[in-house]
């Protein structure tokens, strides 16, 4: 049967009557009381569950920026490994493979390591004042590459085979599979625990919601009996828990952020990452602007997640009860 | 307005405790619901006020059968009745004026377009001095005629009220049944539970009385 609706609610589309119940009026008392025990106890929930959520994106934002890092770097250079064979002018063949592989298209620079450099890299295992002339050295050509537009590297294996055979070409390849493997897994038991906070994050709002509604019973019931449609009394509760929600989102969030602001600049000191091995590994604690603004993204996705959640509990709780 | 015909209600398995109730309350009609205590007078306001479905028998309000209305209909229907109750059910959260406007909030009006129309019916109620008090720190006299402006704020059609007077002393009784009797008058269906014979006897009305779940109409 068609009734004449004569609150606002008719003719107007779902959303904006949703942002009409959200919406900010300073002066009216909410019709869900804002503070309680449970509420503040909700709150700390959501903030821990914020906290542990940022910390967890944020360890998943360094380690793809890292991985992204190696990968452009060991993308942007390949080597050539010439070795001494038996009949062959070692320096003859460093001198063709150069001219091969400057002539392949893609190749931006092209640079010979003279003996001493090759002294150098052995140095940590032969020691120093060694002299490299009695012993096959293999001597190593860098080949910078445009990044994104590589050359062929089949072909310009195929030709170093064919015109140098004491050459062979390394792409990297292998260990940037290795390196994007073992980012990905990172990335994925991040996303992992991220799903697992935000179901617990769920839980406890569905319960609190359910305590909430229970508190709040007589105020349900003479809502009911001067007229509020269900959608009316289920969007109070939403009101109520996207309020909470951001609150412990902002708290937590609001920590993580300022743990990695103060990782960020201390963390060099703190952890001996300044210029050392770990530095070039993690390449620092900084999010960036971009890891920052996933954070705060996070604050308002936890704040819908907790009001949405309520909505339905208590469309469903209204539902059953009727 | 409202047409009862061979109503019955049970609750789950027990005997029925309102039975063949079959009555007419009229636009702008004026009547006193009594009866002794159990007799299921709260049951009938409940049924009237729409938080109760009949276990047999039909009820039409406003032209509508209560029977074939979802949800939603029904509380499109209850904004047209008014309900005081015996315990009041104020929220304890909201000032005196904010539970006064509650109906106005749900139906979604601003506050500036209300906020004129509340204040005058406060002081008319006599709680003009009190809007901004709780209501636990109201008296039950003030509860009571808060809980009567809530429930006429919204200019029901129909207005149902359980024991209005019951907590009040007589000449506020008076004072509220002649506010009653003023807004039958400006066109309200006006419906009064109550056992109290002495404010019976100070309005000649039509009576509803209740007898071992029957009704008995005294026009």
């Amino acid at each position: 049967m068609s009734m004449t609706d004569p609150g606002p609610a008719a003719g107007t589309s779902r959303l904006a009557s949703l942002f009409a119940l959200v919406r900010r009026r300073p002066r009216e008392t909410p019709i869900v009381p804002r503070t309680s025990i449970a509420a503040s106890a909700l709150i700390a929930v959501v903030a821990i569950m914020t906290f542990l959520a940022s910390l967890t994106t944020g360890a998943v934002v360094l380690v793809r920026g890292a991985a992204s890092d190696w990968q452009s770097d060991v993308s942007r250079e390949v080597t050539i490994q010439v070795r001494p064979m038996a009949g062959r002018d070692l320096e003859v063949d460093v001198v063709r493979a150069v001219e091969i592989a400057r002539s392949a298209p893609g190749v931006t620079a092209v640079r010979a390591q003279d003996k001493a450099e090759s002294a150098r890299l052995l140095e940590p295992w032969l020691g120093s004042g060694l002299s490299l002339d009695s012993l096959p050295v293999p001597r190593l050509i860098v080949i910078q590459v445009t990044p994104g537009r590589p050359p062929d590297f089949a072909a310009l294996r195929a030709r170093l085979a064919a015109e140098v055979p004491s050459a062979s070409l390394d792409d990297h390849r292998g260990f940037s599979r290795r390196l994007r493997a073992m980012a990905d897994t990172v990335v994925g038991i991040g996303l992992a625990i991220l799903a697992l906070v935000m179901a617990a994050t769920v839980l406890s709002v569905v319960f609190a919601t359910r305590g909430a509604m229970a508190t709040n019973r007589p105020t349900v019931e003479v809502l009911h009996f001067i007229g509020a449609k269900d959608a009316y009394v289920a969007g109070q509760f939403m009101r109520h828990f996207l309020f909470l929600g951001l609150q412990g989102g902002a708290i937590g969030g609001g920590a993580a952020v300022l743990m990695f602001l103060v990782l960020g600049l201390i963390g060099g000191r703190l952890f001996g990452l300044g210029g050392s091995d770990a530095a070039a590994l993690f390449g620092g604690v900084s999010l960036g602007i971009g890891g920052y603004m996933i954070l705060l993204l996070q604050v308002a996705l936890v704040g819908a997640v907790t009001a949405f959640t309520s909505r339905r509990v208590v469309a469903a709780t209204l539902k059953a009860v009727s | 307005m409202v047409r009862f015909e061979n109503v019955g209600l049970r609750y789950g398995l027990g005997p029925e405790v309102l039975r063949d109730l079959t009555f007419r309350i009229e636009p702008h009609s004026f009547q006193f619901l009594t009866g002794p205590s159990g007799a299921g007078k709260t049951s009938l306001l409940r049924l009237l006020f729409l938080s109760l479905r009949p276990t047999r028998g039909l009820i039409t309000l406003f032209d509508h059968d209560v029977a074939t209305l979802d949800k939603d209909s029904l509380a499109v229907l209850r904004r047209r009745i008014g309900i005081v109750f015996q315990d009041f059910r104020l929220l304890d959260h909201m000032t005196t004026y904010e539970n006064v406007a509650l109906p106005l909030r749900v139906l979604g009006r601003e506050e500036e377009t209300y906020r004129d129309e509340v204040e005058e019916l406060l002081h008319w109620v006599g709680l003009g001095e009190r809007m901004a008090a709780l209501p636990p720190v109201l008296s039950g006299g003030e509860k009571q005629r808060a809980a009567i402006a809530r429930a006429v704020i919204a200019r029901p059609q129909l207005l149902l009220a359980d024991e209005p007077t019951g907590n009040v002393d007589p000449n506020l009784a008076k004072r509220l049944l002649r506010l009653f009797i003023e807004l039958n008058k400006s066109g309200t269906s006006v419906v009064i539970a109550t056992h109290d014979i002495g404010l019976m006897d100070q309005y000649d009305a039509r009576r509803l009385v209740l007898h071992e779940g029957r009704i008995h109409v005294y026009d």
